[in-house]
C-alpha cells in the first residue's frame, strides 16, 4: 500500500463511497415510505385503541421475553400472528388473564398483569393488527 | 501519558467494568431461567433481567468508549483536553443516570417506572435496546452532547490525524442516530423500520468507526509502525464498513412489512459486511508482524489481534450465516439471532474496549506495562473469556438449529415451548460455560490487583 495510493486518497474514497451509499441508502428509504402505506395496515390505525394496545404492549415490557415479527427476545413464543395461532382475540385475553401470579412451577413464566378487560381489548385489536401487516409471509408456519 | 487531562478516562474505564460484572450476573440469571423458568419468578422476571443485562452492556460500552476518546484525544492532538472538570462532571451525571435506571428496573413494575418517568409525554420506552425511561433518554443526550463539545474542541485546538477524525466521526453519529430513539409512531412498520437506524446504524455503522479508530491508536502504540501506514488501512476499513453496513440496515427489513426488494439488497450488501471485519483481521496482524518495537505490554497486543479475530467472527461469519434473505426466512428470531448477538457484541466492542483498557490502565498507573504476573493473570482472563464466549455462540448456535428444525422446518411444526425444552440440554450447556466466562472475568479483574516488578512508564 504505496505508491499512488496514499492516505489522502484513501480518504477521499471514503468521504465519497459514504456519501454515495448513503443517498442510495436514502433513495431506497424514501421508496419504502411510497410502498408501505399498502401493506403496513395503517388504515387500522383509525381504531384508536390499537395505538392504546401499543402502548401497553410497550409499557409491560413485553419485547421482553417475547419476539414481535421476529424481533425482540427469544424466551417466549412470537405473538405477530398470535390471534390466528389462538385463533381469536378472545383466546388471547383469556391467556393473558390467566397467568397465574406466582407463576408455574419450574416453567417459564409469563408475569400476572392485572390488566383491565378495556387494557385487554386495546392489547388484543394492537395484536390483531400486527397479524394483519403483510409480512412477508413470515412467519414459515403458524407455530411462529 | 503524555497529557495530565488524559487520566480522566479512568473513572470510565473502571466503571465500565464494574458494569461488565453486573451484565455478566444479570446473563447469568437470564441463563438459568432458560431452563429453570420460574428462577427469581415473579421479583425478577425474564424481561427485566434482560433490560439490566443489555443495557447495563450498551452504558459500559459507551463509557469505555468514552473513556477511550478521552484518553487518544489529548495524546493525538497533542494538547490537553479543552476541561477535564467537564469530563469528570460528565462521568458522575452519567452513572448516577444509569445507576438510578436500573435501580428503577430493579425496584418498580415497568409500567410504574414508565408513568412516573413521563412516558406519556412522549412514549418511548418498551422497545428493544431503548427501554430507558424518557429522562435517562433526555440525560444520554445531554451528556453526549457535552462530552462532544469537549472532544470536539479539544481536536479543534490541536493537531487533525485521522485518528481523531475518524474517532470524532463515529462518536457525532453515534449521537446523531441515537436521537431516532425519540421517533416511536403508532404504525409498528415505521418504529421497527426507524427502530434500526438506531440499532443497526449503531453497531454495524458508526461504532464500527470507533472501534478502528481506538484499534489504529492501540496498534500505533504497541507496535510503531507508520502512522501513514496504519492511517491509510484505517480508511480503508471504515470504507468497507459504510459502504456495505448503511445499505446494509436492508438485511433487517426482510420480514417487518416493509416492501420486499429489501430483500435483495439487504442480502447483497449485508453479504459482504463481513469483509471489513476480515480487513480488521489482517490490519491487526499486519501491524503486530510488522513492529519496530517489543512493546512491553503483551496483553494489550493479545487484545487488540483478538479484537480482529473475534469481531471477524463474531460479526462477519456468525452475522452472514443467517443474513441472507432465503435463510433468514427461517432463522429470524431464534436462538441463531442470539448466538451472532454473543459473538458479535463480544468480538467487536467488549473486545475493543477492553484492548484500549489493557494498553491505557498501566500507563494511567505510572508505568509502561504491568508487572509479567499481573500480564500473564490478564491473558488467562482472556482466553477463559474468550474460549467460553466461543462456546457460548456454538451452543446458542445448537439451540438455534434445533429450534429452526423442530419449529419452522419439519412437516409437522412444534410449538415454540415443546421446541425450546428439546433444547434444554444446550441451553444447561451454554449457562456452564457463562460460569465459565465469569470466571474469566474474575481473572481479568484480578490481574488489576496483583503487583510485581514493573517497568516504569517511558
Amino acid at each position: 500500500m504505496s505508491g499512488t495510493f496514499t492516505t489522502s486518497t484513501a480518504r477521499n474514497i471514503f468521504y465519497g463511497g459514504t456519501l454515495f451509499f448513503l443517498l442510495v441508502f436514502l433513495a431506497l428509504t424514501f421508496q419504502n415510505e411510497q410502498i408501505i402505506p399498502k401493506r403496513d395496515r395503517r388504515e387500522m390505525l383509525a381504531n384508536p385503541q390499537i395505538a392504546e394496545g401499543k402502548k401497553l404492549w410497550e409499557t409491560n415490557n413485553c419485547i421482553g421475553c417475547h419476539t414481535l415479527l421476529g424481533e425482540g427476545a427469544y424466551f417466549a413464543p412470537e405473538l405477530g400472528n398470535v390471534v390466528v395461532r389462538l385463533g381469536s382475540k378472545e383466546a388471547v385475553k383469556a391467556f393473558i388473564k390467566g397467568r397465574p401470579a406466582e407463576g408455574i412451577a419450574g416453567r417459564r413464566s409469563m408475569p400476572q398483569f392485572n390488566f383491565s378487560d378495556k387494557d385487554l381489548d386495546a392489547i388484543a385489536d394492537f395484536l390483531e393488527y400486527v397479524s394483519k401487516i403483510d409480512a412477508a409471509k413470515w412467519p414459515p408456519n403458524v407455530q411462529g | 501519558m503524555q497529557y495530565k487531562s488524559q487520566a480522566v478516562a479512568k473513572p470510565y474505564f473502571i466503571a465500565a467494568l464494574a458494569l461488565f460484572v453486573a451484565q455478566i450476573l444479570f446473563g447469568l440469571i437470564m441463563g438459568l431461567q432458560y431452563v429453570w423458568g420460574d428462577f427469581l419468578f415473579p421479583h425478577i422476571p425474564f424481561n427485566v433481567a434482560r433490560m439490566v443485562h443489555t443495557n447495563a452492556l450498551i452504558v459500559w460500552l459507551l463509557m469505555g468508549f468514552m473513556g477511550a476518546a478521552y484518553y487518544l484525544v489529548p495524546e493525538e492532538a497533542e494538547t490537553e483536553l479543552h476541561s477535564p472538570k467537564l469530563a469528570i462532571a460528565l462521568f458522575w451525571i452519567f452513572l448516577v443516570a444509569a445507576g438510578l435506571t436500573v435501580v428503577g428496573y430493579l425496584t418498580v413494575p415497568y409500567a410504574t417506572l414508565a408513568k412516573v418517568t413521563g412516558n406519556d409525554l412522549l412514549p418511548t420506552m418498551g422497545r428493544e435496546f431503548l427501554e430507558q425511561p424518557l429522562l435517562t433518554k433526555a440525560g444520554i443526550v445531554v451528556v453526549a452532547l457535552a462530552f462532544l463539545f469537549n472532544i470536539t474542541m479539544t481536536i479543534l485546538k490541536g493537531r487533525k490525524t485521522a485518528i481523531n477524525t475518524v474517532l470524532l466521526l463515529g462518536l457525532w453519529g453515534l449521537a446523531v442516530m441515537f436521537l431516532f430513539s425519540f421517533y416511536n409512531p403508532d404504525n409498528l412498520v415505521k418504529d421497527k423500520f426507524y427502530w434500526w437506524w438506531v440499532v443497526h446504524l449503531w453497531v454495524e455503522g458508526v461504532w464500527e468507526l470507533i472501534l478502528g479508530a481506538i484499534l489504529a491508536f492501540v496498534l500505533i502504540k504497541i507496535t510503531g509502525v507508520d502512522r501513514e501506514v496504519i492511517e491509510k488501512w484505517l480508511y480503508v476499513i471504515i470504507t468497507l464498513t459504510l459502504v456495505t453496513g448503511i445499505i446494509g440496515t436492508g438485511h433487517h427489513y426482510y420480514w417487518i412489512g416493509t416492501p420486499e426488494y429489501w430483500q435483495v439488497w439487504g442480502s447483497i450488501f449485508s453479504a459482504l459486511e463481513p469483509i471489513p471485519f476480515f480487513a480488521m483481521t489482517l490490519f491487526a496482524f499486519n501491524m503486530v508482524n510488522r513492529r519496530r518495537r517489543e512493546h512491553p505490554n503483551k496483553a494489550a497486543t493479545l487484545w487488540a489481534l483478538g479484537t480482529g479475530v473475534m469481531a471477524f467472527l463474531g460479526a462477519g461469519v456468525w452475522g452472514f450465516l443467517h443474513t441472507l434473505a432465503p435463510v433468514n426466512f427461517y432463522t429470524h428470531g431464534t436462538q441463531i439471532t442470539a448466538a451472532h448477538g454473543h459473538m458479535a457484541f463480544y468480538g467487536a466492542y467488549v473486545m475493543v474496549n477492553l484492548t484500549i483498557i489493557s494498553y491505557a490502565m498501566p500507563l494511567m498507573r505510572g508505568r509502561a506495562a504491568n508487572s509479567n504476573k499481573s500480564q500473564v493473570t490478564e491473558m488467562w482472563g482472556f482466553w477463559l473469556m474468550t474460549v467460553s464466549i466461543v462456546f457460548i455462540t456454538l451452543f446458542l448456535t445448537a439451540a438455534g438449529i434445533l429450534q429452526v428444525w423442530l419449529q419452522r422446518v419439519s412437516d409437522n411444526p412444534m410449538p415454540f415451548m415443546m421446541a425450546q425444552d428439546q433444547a434444554s440440554l444446550f441451553y444447561w450447556l451454554r449457562e456452564w460455560t457463562g460460569v465459565v466466562f465469569l470466571v474469566g472475568l474474575v481473572v481479568y479483574l484480578a490481574s488489576f490487583f496483583i503487583k510485581g516488578e514493573e517497568k516504569a512508564a517511558a
